[in-house]
């Protein structure tokens, strides 16, 4: 079981490597869809002791909102909007994924001296990934100008929260969670409409443009 | 020494052909192709060595040196690796290093031959040669970095053993480290994300271009020593990628060949699915194989 965690853990650091180096939106939106997949199957396979109903409950919710639906809304916005298929990075991608190896370790040496509340059986990776998860993203909402990638990064930040709820799966996590997921889910719907209004008024969702606005 | 270290060397002499053989049959079958026939490599080396060698007056010994120098580096550098379950001829402390570096011979021998030419299509050439496996080199290194600490071993055919001691910590490394290396083998051999093999256009071309004046023997030295070095590079994976051992000698060999004809499929497979990158994506690609090379160093020092 440690093994397929450990496997899963990889799999997720690997997308985030995937999410910095890539230059299509398209594909961003995949990768962090993805990514969301795999931390269902993390619920899954992390859960100690067999699988309990709230387990099977959160893994479905997970995979069918961030593997089905959020990428569904993205690609609409990205559809209705007409907007050009590459990523604008403020940080070229080359530079985004050195970081990124810098962040890995950045975030296994804070892995390695937060201490994590008794009697919680995590893989000791499952701290660092999901912390490197939260990173990525909130570097993607900086280093990137397309709005869409922000939502992107977004998403990626909760990818990490969700990680890091799994790693201490007590009971009363599943009621936490499922607010943050209908949060998440709440926040997306909103920002594929802010992305379609951006994009009437500005024709194009450079977030950047946003700082010319005055009242 | 023992008579079965010599098994792999012989068998990747007699084989490497053979794997580009089912390489360009995988490509031909994606395409609706009957393609060449499997041994149709065999033959182009063959019909090679009977032709005669043509030299410009502006190249100097430089030029002839290249291709004979880079295969017996080859084949020095073939010595060095184990395969399934045979050991190696040559094994030593750190021969991991001389490996890379043998290989780093190579190159910097068929750059010297492409610029001693004159030509300024092969400068290209060799320009990017060498850009690309600048990056891909520390991706090489940091892999088999991990791999070493993680065997506890300094030299190739310890890290190869197959030492599959802890599972849970072992598994992702193996697989980081087998990411990092198929995206070198690919990026080293001139395999299609990075450069096409089969193109005919001095522009775009990497390695073919700085062959162009090589000819016959010469030509077919250079050939020959490139499919050797395709060959190391799939052995090296497959070692990475099947670490597990049955103890009988036949039937590891067998192991191992059969996950050499899928490595060669596995090629042929990217080869029709993919499209070349653009050169300035080409380093991307490389920095994606030095993080997962990277990551898997970080994992193993935990």
């Amino acid at each position: 079981m440690d093994f397929w965690v450990n496997c899963l853990v990889v799999l997720i650091a690997m997308t985030n490597l995937r999410l910095l180096g890539s230059s299509r939106v398209v594909s961003c939106v995949h990768t962090v869809a993805f990514q969301g997949v795999l931390l269902g199957v993390l619920a899954i396979v992390g859960a100690s002791g067999g699988l309990a109903a709230h387990g099977i409950v959160l893994a479905a919710v997970n995979i069918v909102l961030k593997g089905l639906v959020f990428p569904w809304l993205l690609m609409r916005a990205l559809r209705e909007t007409h907007l050009r298929r590459e990523v604008e990075p403020a940080i070229g991608f080359g530079a985004s994924m050195l970081l990124g190896v810098l962040l890995i370790g950045i975030c296994l040496w804070i892995g390695s001296r937060l201490p994590l509340p008794v009697g919680v059986q995590a893989s000791p990776l499952l701290v660092p990934a999901a912390l490197f998860t939260l990173m990525v993203g909130l570097f993607m909402i900086v280093a990137r100008r397309k709005a869409l990638t922000q939502v992107v990064g977004y998403l990626s930040i909760e990818n990490g929260i969700t990680a890091f709820g799994l790693g201490f799966a007590l009971k009363e996590a599943l009621l936490v969670e499922l607010g943050i997921l209908l949060d998440a889910f709440m926040a997306v719907f909103v920002m594929g409409i802010i992305i379609f209004h951006i994009s009437r008024e500005f024709d194009h969702i450079d977030a950047g443009e946003l700082s010319a606005l005055k009242d | 020494m023992d008579a079965t270290q010599l098994i792999h060397p012989l068998l990747a002499l007699a084989l490497a052909p053979l794997m580009a053989g089912i390489v360009n049959k995988t490509k031909s079958a994606f395409a609706g192709r009957n393609g060449p026939p499997v041994l149709q490599p065999y033959r182009d080396l063959w019909r090679l060595l009977h032709k005669g060698a043509v030299y410009s007056r502006t190249t100097s010994w430089i030029l002839r040196a290249g291709p004979i120098v880079s295969l017996a580096a080859v084949v020095t550098a073939l010595a060095m690796l184990p395969f399934g379950g045979t050991a190696a001829p040559l094994s030593f402390a750190g021969d991991l290093i001389v490996f890379a570096y043998l290989f780093g011979l190579v190159r910097f021998l068929m750059v010297a031959a492409a610029l001693d030419t004159g030509s300024s299509f092969e400068g290209m050439g060799a320009s990017r040669e060498v850009t690309f496996s600048a990056l891909a080199e520390p991706a090489l290194l940091l892999a088999l970095a991990a791999l070493a600490r993680m065997a506890g071993s300094p030299s190739l055919s310890g890290l190869l053993a197959g030492a599959v001691a802890n599972p849970a910590v072992s598994i992702p490394v193996l697989l980081l480290a087998a990411a990092a290396v198929g995206i070198v083998l690919l990026a080293e051999n001139a395999r299609i994300p990075v450069d096409d093999p089969n193109t005919h256009l001095e522009l775009t071309m990497i390695h073919e271009v700085m062959i162009l004046d090589t000819s016959g023997p010469d030509l077919a030295f250079a050939g020959y020593a490139a499919l050797l070095k395709q060959w190391a590079f799939a052995a090296l994976l497959v070692g990475v990628l099947v670490p597990w051992r049955t103890g009988v000698l036949w039937a590891d060999v067998a192991l191992a060949l059969a996950a050499m004809a899928a490595v060669a499929v596995g090629i042929g497979v990217v080869e029709s699915t993919m499209a070349r990158l653009r050169l300035v994506r080409v380093p991307q690609l490389l920095l994606a194989a030095v993080a997962c090379a990277a990551l898997a160093v970080v994992l193993v020092l935990r």
